[in-house]
C-alpha cells in the first residue's frame, strides 16, 4: 500500500465520517518498504493538487519522514530538485506492508498486512 | 485490438474469472465514444498551466476487482481511455484473495506497457514517448466505498453481483479472510468456505440489486466533481428503471453507454454512466 493512499481513505465507521478527527487515519506500528522508481516530475506536479497536504504532512511524521514544509509547494517551488525527490521517495517509492491504520475519532484499527488494509468492520460496528 | 491485462496467476478458487461482463467493461470503456467523452473530461491541456488544478490526476476506483482484470486494464490502457499516461488506481474488494490478485495483475499490466516493445520497425520510431506513469495506490479489503474519503473518487468502477438470489451473502469476517484459516480446513470446510466467497461474485439479492443500491447511494458523496461512475446491470435489474431512479437525484444524469447479449429483443447486459448534469452547481467546482 503507497502512502499516498492514506489521503483517500478514511474511518469506515458511519458515525465517524462527520468528525474530523477520522481523518486522516493514524499509521501506527508501520513497517515500511522501499522501491526504487524514475523520478516523474510531471506526476508529482499534477498529483499535489489533489493532495490533501495538513494530512500528508501528518502521515509523512507518523512514518518518520523529515517534516514536510507547513504549505504545499506551488509554482516555482515545484522545480526544485530535492523538494520533487522528498515527495516522489514519500508518495510513491513507499509502501507500508505491515502495521495498523487508526481512527483518531473512534480508536478503530485497521490491520494491514502484506500491504494489505483491512476496511471491513467486525459486525458490532456496521 | 488492446491486450487483455494477463490473468494467469490468480486461483479462481474464490474469484470470479473475467467473462462476458468483464469484457463489456473493457470494450466499453475503450471504445471510440467513450474513450472520446472520458478523455475530454480528464486530459491534460496545455492552455490551463494557470490553473494546476485542471491538469490534476485522476483516481479510478474499482469496487469488486476480482481478478483486476478491469482496474489493470484500465491502468495500462490509460492513453487510449483517459487522453493521459498518468492515472493512479486503487481497487477495494470484500475479498483478500482477490485484493493479493488485483495488486498483481495491475502492477504486470502496467509493467508489460511500460516494456518498449521488441522490434520497433523504424517508421514507428517516434521522438521519446513519454512512458506509462500510472501509480497503483494500493488494493485494500473493504465494504464498497465505506473507507473512501468523500469527494476523493473521480472514476468509479463496479462490476456488481447481480444474480437475483432469494438470500443476500453476508460479508466476510477477518478470520475468514485469513489465509492461514483456509489452509487448516479439511476438503469440504474448503469447497464451503469456496463456495461462499464466490457467491459473493454473483449473488445479489432482490432484483440483483441489493448491493449495487448500496453502491449507487454512495455515488454522490464520494465522487468528485469531475466524477463518474460506471456500473454493470444485468436484464433482471431493470435497467431502465434504474436509470429513472438516478436521474431523479437532484442534478445527476445516467445513460447507458455498453451493452452486450441479446434476449428476446432486450441487452442482457449494459453499462450505466452516472455523472453529474452540467448545470450542477458542484460540476467541475470541486476537485
Amino acid at each position: 500500500m503507497k502512502v499516498i493512499t492514506a489521503n483517500f481513505v478514511t474511518c469506515a465507521v458511519k458515525e465517524c465520517k462527520t468528525s474530523a478527527a477520522s481523518f486522516p487515519l493514524h499509521f501506527q506500528d508501520a513497517e515500511l518498504e522501499q522501491l526504487e522508481l524514475d523520478l516523474q516530475p510531471e506526476f508529482i506536479r499534477n498529483v499535489l493538487p489533489r493532495v490533501d497536504w495538513d494530512s500528508l504532512r501528518i502521515t509523512a511524521t507518523e512514518l518518520g519522514f523529515p517534516a514536510l514544509p507547513e504549505t504545499k509547494p506551488e509554482g516555482d517551488a515545484l522545480n526544485d530538485d530535492q523538494t520533487l525527490k522528498d515527495l516522489h521517495r514519500l508518495l510513491l517509492e513507499t509502501s507500508v506492508v505491515e502495521g495498523k491504520l487508526v481512527c483518531g475519532n473512534c480508536g478503530h484499527q485497521y490491520v494491514i498486512k502484506e500491504g494489505i488494509a483491512n476496511f471491513l468492520l467486525p459486525s458490532h460496528l456496521v | 485490438m488492446l491486450p487483455t491485462p494477463d490473468t494467469s496467476h490468480v486461483s479462481f478458487d474464490t474469484i470470479y474469472e473475467p467473462a462476458e461482463d468483464s469484457y463489456l467493461f473493457l470494450d466499453t470503456l475503450s471504445s471510440t465514444s467513450e474513450s472520446q467523452w472520458l478523455s475530454q473530461r480528464f486530459s491534460k491541456s496545455d492552455s490551463s498551466a494557470s490553473n494546476p488544478t485542471a491538469n490534476s490526476i485522476p483516481l479510478v476506483v474499482e469496487v469488486g476487482t476480482g481478478s483486476g482484470v478491469v482496474l489493470a486494464f484500465t491502468a495500462a490502457q490509460s492513453q487510449h481511455i483517459f487522453g493521459r499516461r498518468d492515472v493512479l488506481t486503487l481497487g477495494i474488494d470484500v475479498n483478500r484473495n482477490a485484493c493479493l490478485a488485483t495488486r498483481e495483475t495491475v502492477s504486470t499490466a502496467i509493467q508489460s506497457e511500460q516494456k518498449p516493445t521488441q522490434t520497433p520497425s523504424p517508421s514507428t520510431l517516434s521522438p521519446e514517448v513519454t512512458p506509462l506513469q500510472t501509480v497503483h495506490a494500493a488494493s485494500i479489503t473493504g465494504d464498497l466505498c465505506t473507507a473512501l474519503r468523500p469527494g476523493s473518487v473521480d472514476v468509479l468502477l463496479f462490476n456488481p453481483p447481480y444474480v437475483p438470489t432469494e438470500e443476500l451473502p453476508r460479508l466476510p469476517s477477518e478470520s475468514e479472510n485469513d489465509s492461514s484459516t483456509a489452509q487448516a480446513m479439511s476438503r469440504s470446510a474448503k469447497f464451503e468456505s469456496d463456495s461462499f466467497f464466490l457467491s459473493l461474485t454473483y449473488a445479489g439479492g432482490a432484483d440483483g440489486m441489493e448491493t449495487t443500491n448500496r453502491l449507487l447511494d454512495a455515488i454522490p458523496e464520494v465522487l468528485s466533481g469531475r466524477g463518474v461512475a460506471y456500473v454493470l446491470l444485468c436484464k433482471q435489474n431493470r435497467p431502465s428503471e434504474v436509470m429513472d431512479r438516478i436521474r431523479a437525484w437532484d442534478g445527476w444524469n445516467a445513460e447507458s453507454v455498453g451493452s452486450s447479449g441479446m434476449q428476446a429483443g432486450w441487452e442482457k447486459l449494459v453499462i450505466v454512466r452516472i455523472w453529474r448534469r452540467e448545470d450542477s452547481p458542484t460540476e467541475r467546482g470541486t476537485l
